[in-house]
């Protein structure tokens, strides 16, 4: 808890996103004022500063708190959330000095736009107005755009910054449609108001309807679930690879927490409405992950349908709208990020005669190279296909669990059969790296310490979560409890 | 002669919305006609927002409307940028020659 001397008790929630907005404004002054642009240094610092902001955010109180009149609001949900966010943009940082380094994108720009873009996930989690949550999603997206057109001097890499962009703000302009006519019907813009305002009686008039199903719609998109998720495998392709591990880490947690926060907030009592949305949402997200991935060759696509997959999979906790549910979306949320984290280190090993490879068919031999890196990317693969007794076998569990209380038995037995089709392509890889003649040299043995720490701690905890389940369980039961108050 | 109500401005606001939605998904030639496009939708929420904030006398949509305005020019000038930075690879803004990524 921040003692109120330091800052007076409205600004104590918006404290850690003004120190995070300070820090990146002095890190690219400092990048500007020395000569040579020290990337190494500025990444670090931002490394220390997102973790310095996770562990003040991490101290907050666990009483519901409002700040700058109404705009921002902190909960265990909001923390638990921000600490997922803030370490997850840590580690893609950690991961990318060697990256850039090679292709030569070693610019003081990068960390910074990471940090800001980290900046607008915080202030979308702790939103608590429509006006905080459309600027917590600009702050959040603009970086991003900029951060996949980084190798500017490549066809790929500028045309995954305008597909990105071109969609990403047609959402926006949904979204903000959709806000629009939210405020012309509640005549407010706070959540607290609007969700007195938006009775069940509220969700007949259809101004209310369509606002709400635009606002979801500007979320999917950023949620990266289908049937709008047509970017997503393009830009993961296109942008640098460090980028897209951040990309994949980082701002889905947030568009999902936003998601949780609209649906058991202000739309709390238009279920009727909202679930069927969900239900679409999740079922097609499911389907594409399932069916689009089989036919990828590029590792970096195959991870891309595969998040729009796991989308589908969190999503289908919310549509169960219960306490179970929303936890397991909180849990679902957390084992994705540590999945992705280890499955992004290795793409970002894969490299043959100092060059970076991305075919899934370069893994070839791996296991006879460097068997411990094939087992770790096995161990990773099962998790994501949910095979038990790894971590992804549990989320994947809870969400079904979830689901079946609730008695949405279809969905659940369609989850299962997406659930079953997917593991095909995950075990694809495994094939490859197990049974594959090579055709041509062995990869690169990695020397990087950063991705081997972020793949090590992966896969212990996908492989020792089943010892030690109850802190990752409590946690994430506090943050959904916080949210049905 | 009818009074300018509320609807009206509802109904502009939403031919308005329209038109930059389909000006993204219908336009076959050129990325800056998407940018106008773009443009076309923050304006029509703009609207929206002002008509909105002066029928229920609440100020918070005018001061969203400038935020709108504000992000709107940021994002012009990311969405430029790119643009350029694109057009220095391909020499193109042809929409159809933004195809390198697909499967």
């Amino acid at each position: 808890m921040i003692p109120p001397v330091f800052v007076a008790p409205s600004l104590a929630v918006a404290f850690p996103l003004i120190f995070l907005a300070g820090m990146s404004l002095m890190l690219l002054l400092l990048g500007v004022a020395r000569k040579t642009e020290d990337f190494k240094s500025v990444n670090n610092l931002a490394i220390f500063s997102l973790l310095a902001v996770a562990i003040v955010v991490a101290r907050f109180s666990d009483e519901r708190m409002e700040g700058l009149n109404g705009l921002f609001v902190s909960d265990p949900f909001a923390i638990l959330m921000q600490i997922m966010v803030l370490v997850g943009a840590a580690v893609a940082l950690s991961m990318t000095p060697r990256y850039v380094e090679r292709e030569r994108l070693m610019r003081i720009e990068y960390p910074i736009l990471v940090m800001l873009s980290t900046l607008g996930m915080m202030v979308m989690i702790t939103s608590n107005d429509l006006m905080t949550l459309y600027l917590g999603i600009e702050l959040q997206s603009l970086p991003l755009y900029v951060l996949a057109a980084m190798q500017r001097d490549t066809v790929k890499s500028t045309e995954a910054g305008l597909k990105y962009f071109i969609l990403g703000a047609l959402s926006s302009g949904m979204l903000l449609y959709g806000c629009s006519l939210l405020y012309g019907y509640a005549g407010t813009t706070n959540y607290t108001a609007l969700q007195l305002a938006l009775t069940a009686e509220a969700g007949m008039a259809p101004g209310v309807v369509v606002g709400m199903v635009l606002l979801m719609i500007g979320i999917a998109f950023k949620l990266a679930a289908a049937p709008f998720h047509m970017w997503v495998p393009d830009v993961y392709e296109g942008a640098p690879t460090s980028v897209t591990a951040f990309f994949a880490l980082v701002p889905k947690i947030a568009a999902l927490a936003l998601m949780i926060r609209l649906l058991s907030g202000p739309f709390e009592n238009m279920v009727d409405q909202w679930r069927q949305v969900i239900i679409i949402l999740s079922v097609l997200s499911m389907a594409v992950g399932a069916i689009a991935a089989i036919a990828q060759t590029n590792i970096k696509r195959l991870l891309a349908y595969s998040s729009i997959g796991h989308v589908g999979f969190a999503l289908l906790g919310l549509a169960a709208d219960n306490a179970e549910g929303a936890r397991a979306v909180i849990v679902y949320a957390m084992f994705y990020m540590v999945m992705t984290a280890g499955a992004f280190a290795i793409v970002l090993m894969m490299k043959r005669k100092d060059r970076m490879v991305e075919q899934i068919a370069d893994l070839a031999g791996l296991a006879r190279s460097q068997p411990l890196v094939a087992a770790a990317m096995t161990i990773i693969m099962f998790s994501m296909a949910g095979i038990p007794p790894l971590a992804g076998f549990f989320s994947k569990l809870f969400v079904f669990q979830a689901i079946i209380d609730a008695q949405l038995y279809a969905l659940a037995v369609f989850g299962v059969i997406a659930s079953v089709v997917s593991a095909y392509y995950y075990l694809r890889v495994i094939k490859v790296m197990y049974f594959d003649d090579p055709a041509d040299e062995a990869l690169d043995r990695s020397n990087d310490p950063a991705l081997t720490g972020v793949l090590t701690i992966s896969v212990a905890v996908l492989l020792f979560f089943i010892i030690l389940p109850t802190s990752v369980l409590t946690w994430a039961r506090e943050a959904a409890a916080a949210l049905a108050q | 002669m009818t009074m300018i109500g509320p609807t009206h401005f509802l109904f502009l606001s939403a031919i308005l919305f329209t038109l930059g939605v389909f000006g993204i998904f219908l336009n076959r030639r050129n990325v800056i006609v998407i940018l106008m496009s773009i443009e076309l939708i923050l304006l029509s929420v703009t609207i929206n927002m002002v008509a909105f904030s002066s029928l229920h006398g609440d100020l918070t949509g005018q001061v969203f409307s400038m935020f709108i305005l504000t992000v709107a020019a940021a994002e012009a000038a990311i969405g430029l940028a790119i643009l350029v930075a694109f057009f220095r690879n391909k020499s193109t803004i042809a929409i159809e020659d933004i195809s390198t990524l697909k499967g």
